[in-house]
């Protein structure tokens, strides 16, 4: 019964997000914000997992590969398809769900604590529409994040491989460019979107209906990041398999 | 002017407000007194429409909130000010934001207008030099002051404070008393606290209204309460030693 109801709060939270708006001026600059706050402040962690994480990829490939039938442009082959298909987009978007999940439940919980979500509402505002909005036209921006975890990714499995001494640069290039299917990028960015969104709106939906204090405040981040990242995995199996698998 | 007429709110099964009807009056400053868990706090929740009473109507002039659709409720809303009992200032903000906010969002003035007036009304609660500080680098007394400066930036008709002399010394909780008592004159606004701090009875009390269990039990003014033989007053009166003191001298005199 409580799942029922917490649902349909989320889903009554997304309908009034989009209800009455705040003053556009006001707005612009709480985007602005949101944007500095949520992508540009998270480029440089993604930017060093994707960049080691893409490495390991190569390096693991290459390590397994005992058959010498197989060649090694599998190794550039393989770095890509993990990269672009599940690391990028979805390993980095558990990582946001820690980072920025947490983030975005601390600082609304935080606001709920200390009735600063009260005095909105005293004043008029839709709290909801000030506080959720510019998040979620912020993490549009998501998928660019994603792109650079993309291209890092590969860029850190090139040098890995190359300078690794596992295969050489043409073969690892070979590699990239071998049965390419542009969908899968569509595919990739797709579900960036979707995961966008759950990672604008269940962190904020934690912190905007927690109740108690500074302590429930931890629970609620903590509760965030675990229902952001089951959504995520659970959204992400949902569209691999209405896109890909037909 | 406020009329509240019969209003009753539940959480759950527990019924918080029984049944109140009072009316705060313009220029004036009306407390609602009583004991933790009397429902002070949930009625001034009800009358600035952050919880909605099951039963009974809230008049703002001649209008019940009831009937007002959600334009002319968010109208109202730009009418009122409100001092939040742990101030409620926007962390993210300095102070100068946080008091130009009201007037950001609901005004056209340009920014060297609204500072103007921003510099006014920090002046007006003795606030001077603060403008750049964040809510985290100043005191709970500044903080106080500071809201309540958010809460007239706009020139409401309407304030509603709670509690806001809890945390504070005494002299700093007199201060912040008098400045309301002297804004409300000043702005000629309606004006609500609820406290259970004696000392603001006696300082601002110009109308109060004592509830007990959600009951509205007694109300006068503050120079009624000595007078009354309202046991409810009495008892909730007289359980400090210094007012007991008080009646002891009174009786005496008389």
């Amino acid at each position: 019964m409580k799942y029922l109801r917490d649902i349909g709060s989320y889903f009554v939270m997304i309908t009034k997000v989009f209800g009455s708006f705040t003053k556009r001026s006001v707005l612009r600059e709480l985007i602005f914000k949101e944007i500095d706050d949520l992508i540009i402040s998270s480029l440089g962690i993604v930017s060093f997992i994707s960049f080691f994480v893409g490495g390991v990829v190569a390096i693991q490939t290459a390590l397994n590969m005992t058959n010498p039938i197989i060649p090694e442009s599998l190794i550039g082959f393989a770095t890509r398809q993990s990269v672009i298909l599940e690391f990028a987009p979805t390993f980095i978007s558990i990582i946001m769900a820690g980072k920025v999940g947490s983030f975005i439940t601390s600082s609304i919980g935080s606001m709920r604590v200390t009735e600063q979500i009260d005095a909105l509402e005293v004043m008029g505002i839709n709290s909801l529409n000030y506080l959720v909005f510019p998040k979620i036209v912020a993490l549009l921006f998501y998928p660019f994040l994603i792109a650079i975890a993309m291209f890092l990714g590969i860029v850190g499995g090139w040098l890995a491989g190359v300078y690794g001494g596992f295969t050489s640069s043409t073969a690892f290039i070979e590699g990239l460019q071998d049965d390419f299917i542009p969908f899968q990028l569509f595919y990739a960015f797709f579900k960036t979107f979707v995961f966008a969104f759950i990672l604008a709106t269940v962190p904020s939906w934690q912190g905007y209906y927690m109740k108690g204090g500074s302590l429930e405040v931890g629970k609620a981040s903590t509760n965030s990041f675990v229902w952001t990242s089951v959504l995520i995995i659970l959204a992400n199996y949902v569209i691999t398999q209405l896109l890909l698998s037909s | 002017m406020i009329k509240v007429e019969d209003i009753h709110k539940s959480f759950g099964d527990e019924e918080i407000l029984k049944g109140i009807s009072t009316t705060f009056e313009k220029g004036k400053t009306n407390l609602i007194i009583g004991q933790s868990g009397s429902g002070k706090t949930v009625m001034l929740k009800c009358l600035i429409g952050l919880f909605k009473p099951e039963e009974g109507r809230i008049y703002y002039e001649d209008e019940a909130i009831q009937d007002m659709d959600d334009e002319k409720q968010r109208t109202l809303r730009e009418d009122i000010g409100m001092l939040f009992q742990g101030g409620a200032l926007f962390d993210s903000m300095t102070i100068e934001e946080n008091v130009m906010f009201p007037l950001r969002m609901f005004t056209k003035q340009k920014k060297r207008e609204m500072l103007e007036r921003v510099n006014e009304v920090l002046a007006r609660v003795d606030l001077k030099g603060v403008n750049k500080k964040y809510p985290a680098e100043i005191s709970g007394g500044m903080q106080k002051r500071v809201s309540i400066a958010r809460a007239i930036v706009n020139r409401p008709k309407y304030l509603f404070c709670d509690e806001p002399n809890s945390g504070l010394d005494p002299k700093t909780a007199t201060l912040i008393d008098n400045l309301i008592q002297e804004l409300t004159h000043e702005y000629d606004i309606t004006t609500v606290v609820v406290t259970h701090d004696m000392n603001s009875v006696m300082e601002i009390g110009q109308k109060v209204v004592l509830l007990k269990l959600g009951k509205l039990v007694w109300q006068g003014t503050k120079e009624e309460i000595f007078k009354t033989d309202n046991e409810d007053v009495t008892s909730f009166v007289y359980s400090s030693d210094l007012f007991k003191k008080i009646r002891e001298v009174q009786i005496n005199e008389q």
